[in-house]
């Protein structure tokens, strides 16, 4: 699974969270949470299917790396790789 | 027609999920019904068999209305009485098509249909009613496979999405009328979070995401518990003056995304594990925002707990939902200097609020039950 593929799984998770949102065009940089108004419940939705999808796991710790859509990515590709 | 709220006037039956002849017990779920508060799944109190429906799907009938007769179980039953007269006749289904399963739409063709022996007997096995489908064989005659795609085809339609006009006149009417008939009182403390969130930390630290825990699993708890020692905040005030609720049902303010807001009950909180308690929550969110509800979730709590999160404001003043006499808040969880052991150190902390209804009890009680609700959160590892 490559850079590509982990962003599209991103991009369909956030719009089962915020379905009227388009989540392909969200800045890269910009908080997720105050974006897409996702609350706690929803970012813990979210971290549990990518979390299934993806077959990683995802400490509470790192919550941070997911702060944006960026680092998100960014965050996801090196626990890919670690699990690989 | 189940009232799902002090200010619900009447809904419309969207579906049946029964047939008559099918025994049903307290907790199926008999229909969906279409309201305010989006579509709501009507779950039944007695027990017994269907006799006949008495309200044909498509039709808007006020609150109190028989929809069905059940026959045998006790004799008081939900659905009987006098057959009361529909208000909207003359909308039928349409009114509501994204709701309308494929086995419920109206008869399109005249007189019998063709339909084969197998069909015939497999569709009378799983109670699928056969003037529903659409038939694949000659001049559409119905066969085995038709009967077999309609019985392996959910039996629900995708709901449609809330109405959020309609949940703000709702929640409009049911507040006007809380300011107008309760006489709030309200009660503020600050609660120090360190033990809750480095007990949450730990435990959620060797659990996969499915299985974490978030803090208000907490405070509902919490405040479930608490409220098993001030029975005055847990009822309804009704003509007779106040009642003391059978259950601690815990009704949970939930925001609907693009505005609106509904808090349907976690019932017996205070009897459920911090794990189950969070697998409701859970579930009680998805299904609020999806508009897939059922009936006594709307009718059944005796308080509500809303709770402000972590992208918020520190305070909450409530406005009680009539007929409770009782909401608690929290506030977003913050950083702020406090006194321990004589210094001032940094510490998470969070307001917690009261607003109760001053007929059913007095502001004495309601900081005990406020500084119950604050002890118990000093000690999460015994929620």
């Amino acid at each position: 699974m490559n850079r590509n593929d982990i962003t599209a799984v991103l991009i369909e998770e956030l719009a089962g969270i915020a379905p009227e949102s388009d989540a392909s065009r969200l800045d890269p940089n910009a908080e997720l949470r105050e974006e897409l108004d996702i609350d706690s419940m929803d970012f813990l939705n979210l971290v549990t299917a990518l979390s299934d999808r993806l077959k990683i796991d995802i400490p509470e710790l790192d919550y941070p790396n997911l702060a944006t859509f960026g680092h998100a990515v960014d965050y996801l590709v090196q626990r890919l790789g670690a699990a690989a | 027609m189940p009232s799902l709220g002090a200010d619900m006037e009447a809904g419309t039956l969207v579906e049946w999920l029964k047939r008559p002849g099918d025994r049903v017990k307290r907790g199926d779920i008999v229909a969906v019904v279409e309201t305010q508060k989006g579509a709501i799944e009507v779950d039944i109190f007695e027990e017994g068999v269907i006799e006949r429906w008495l309200v044909e799907p498509g039709t808007t009938v006020p609150v109190g209305t028989p929809l069905a007769l059940i026959a045998g179980g006790e004799p008081a039953t939900v659905a009987a009485g006098e057959e009361v007269p529909a208000i909207a006749t003359s909308t039928p289904a349409p009114a509501v098509p994204a709701f309308v399963s494929p086995l419920l739409e109206p008869r399109t063709g005249v007189g019998r249909r063709r339909v084969s022996p197998a069909a015939r007997r497999s569709a009378a096995e799983r109670g699928i009613a056969l003037d529903g489908l659409i038939g694949s064989g000659p001049e559409g005659a119905i066969l085995h496979a038709d009967v077999e795609r309609a019985a392996a085809a959910p039996r629900r339609a995708v709901p449609k999405r809330l109405d959020l006009a309609e949940m703000r006149r709702a929640i409009a009417a049911a507040m006007a009328r809380s300011k107008r008939e309760i006489p709030h009182y309200y009660l503020s403390t600050t609660i120090e979070l360190t033990r809750c969130l480095t007990w949450l930390e730990t435990t959620n630290s060797t659990r996969p995401p499915a299985q974490r825990l978030l803090l208000a699993a907490l405070l509902l708890k919490a405040v479930a518990r608490a409220l098993g020692e001030a029975p005055e905040f847990n009822g309804f005030f009704t003509a007779e003056g106040f009642q003391s609720g059978t259950g601690i049902h815990v009704g949970t303010a939930i925001a609907i995304r693009g505005g609106g807001l509904i808090a349907p009950a976690i019932r017996d909180a205070d009897q459920l594990s911090l794990e189950k308690l969070m697998a409701r929550l859970r579930d009680l969110v998805a299904r609020a925002r999806s508009g897939a509800l059922r009936s006594s979730e709307l009718s059944d709590p005796t308080i509500t707990v809303t709770n402000l999160g972590e992208r918020s404001v520190e305070t909450v003043f409530g406005v009680i939902y009539p007929p409770q006499v009782a909401l608690v808040g929290f506030g977003m969880p913050v950083g702020r200097p406090w006194v321990a052991g004589g210094q001032v150190v940094a510490r998470r902390v969070m307001t917690a609020t009261l607003a109760a209804d001053h007929r059913a009890s007095d502001g004495h009680r309601g900081a005990l039950f406020l500084a119950d609700i604050d002890r118990r959160l000093q000690s999460p590892e015994k929620l």
